[in-house]
């Protein structure tokens, strides 16, 4: 009776399908987010300021061009911190990475991934004024409607597209 | 309308300080979490693991509870003299289409910007092919927008 079974999974079952949803456990998921949250915190309370990584992006660029955007007052008044707030992600990561005795990872996504995403990620986040950690922690933190927003609809977006880029079989 | 105080601020060493500190503290956190890998936030895009939920939820929590101290029970940061607050954009158009185009990067690539500088400290060397390209399209609109 095929059908009966469906209807009335058994216990194992259930907990088996809860169990898919955090197939590699929650700790680390939960214990870097409150890390990463801890960041924020710091640089917060001693400056005052709710820092987002992709501003970076801007504020870098006009230690080397004239584009009148890159040069603006707010972007060269705090390029410096941003780049010292990059080499502070970069350099947490290492550390970790090295104390914690793992060899180097790579990713396989192929490059033209990482590629042509980037250039989108790279668009949309200066122009809609925030990325994951400006908006989607910052922001959302702030109960700002404009992140929270700005979260629904990337959020949305990235999800069908992955599912998308999966269906047409590209992988990884 | 210079505001030398104000402008200094942001670049004094003990303001660098703090941010490097935060910075690495940030950093271990996307590297505890595996958010650095591609990988993982396309499985969570995918719904093949949804433990993205508590990084982003945690973070978001924790820096909630940090400006809620902030604007309620402190007054002005001690490094820079800037008052507290929360982060607070206009919501325009561009919020919207911003997050559209993001998106659809972030679905094909895996790859937000804090997380691909994390991925370079975890050793991930094929990152820089993303951070170029954000390098490249945060390029493209500066330009393009700037013409106007």
């Amino acid at each position: 009776m095929v059908g009966a079974e469906l209807l009335a999974p058994e216990p194992a079952a259930v907990l088996a399908v809860s169990g898919d949803l955090f197939p590699r456990g929650v700790t680390q998921y939960l214990v870097g987010g409150l890390l990463i949250g801890l960041g924020t915190a710091v640089i917060y309370f001693g400056t005052g300021i709710t820092a987002g990584a992709s501003t970076f992006l801007e504020s870098t660029l006009s230690y080397v061009s004239s584009v009148e955007r890159f040069n603006q007052g707010q972007y060269v008044r705090s390029r410096d911190w941003r780049v010292v707030f990059t080499l502070g992600i970069v350099a947490g990561a290492a550390a970790y990475t090295l104390a914690s005795g793992t060899i180097a990872w790579t990713t396989d996504v192929q490059w033209w991934r990482l590629f042509g995403g980037g250039i989108l990620v790279g668009v949309g986040t200066r122009v809609g004024k925030g990325c994951t950690s400006g908006h989607g922690v910052c922001g959302v933190g702030s109960l700002s409607d404009a992140s929270l927003v700005n979260v629904a609809t990337f959020l949305a977006l990235a999800v069908g597209t992955a599912q998308l880029v999966q269906a047409l079989g590209v992988s990884p | 309308m210079s505001r030398p105080s104000s402008d200094n601020a942001e670049r004094s060493p003990l303001v660098l300080l703090v941010v490097l500190l935060g910075g690495l503290v940030f950093g271990v956190g996307l590297a505890v979490s595996e958010m650095a890998k591609p990988e993982v936030v396309l499985d969570f895009l995918q719904f093949d693991d949804f433990g993205l939920l508590f990084v982003m939820g945690g973070a978001a929590v924790v820096s909630g509870l940090a400006f809620l101290v902030g604007t309620r029970l402190l007054d002005r940061a001690p490094l820079t003299g800037r008052a507290y607050g929360r982060r607070l954009k206009g919501l325009d158009q561009n919020v919207v289409v911003g997050g559209v185009v993001f998106g659809v990067g972030w679905g094909i690539s895996g790859i937000c910007p804090g997380a691909a500088y994390a991925s370079l400290g975890i050793g991930n060397v094929p990152i820089l092919w993303g951070v170029a390209g954000m390098f490249l399209g945060a390029y493209a609109q500066g330009y393009w927008r700037s013409r106007d």
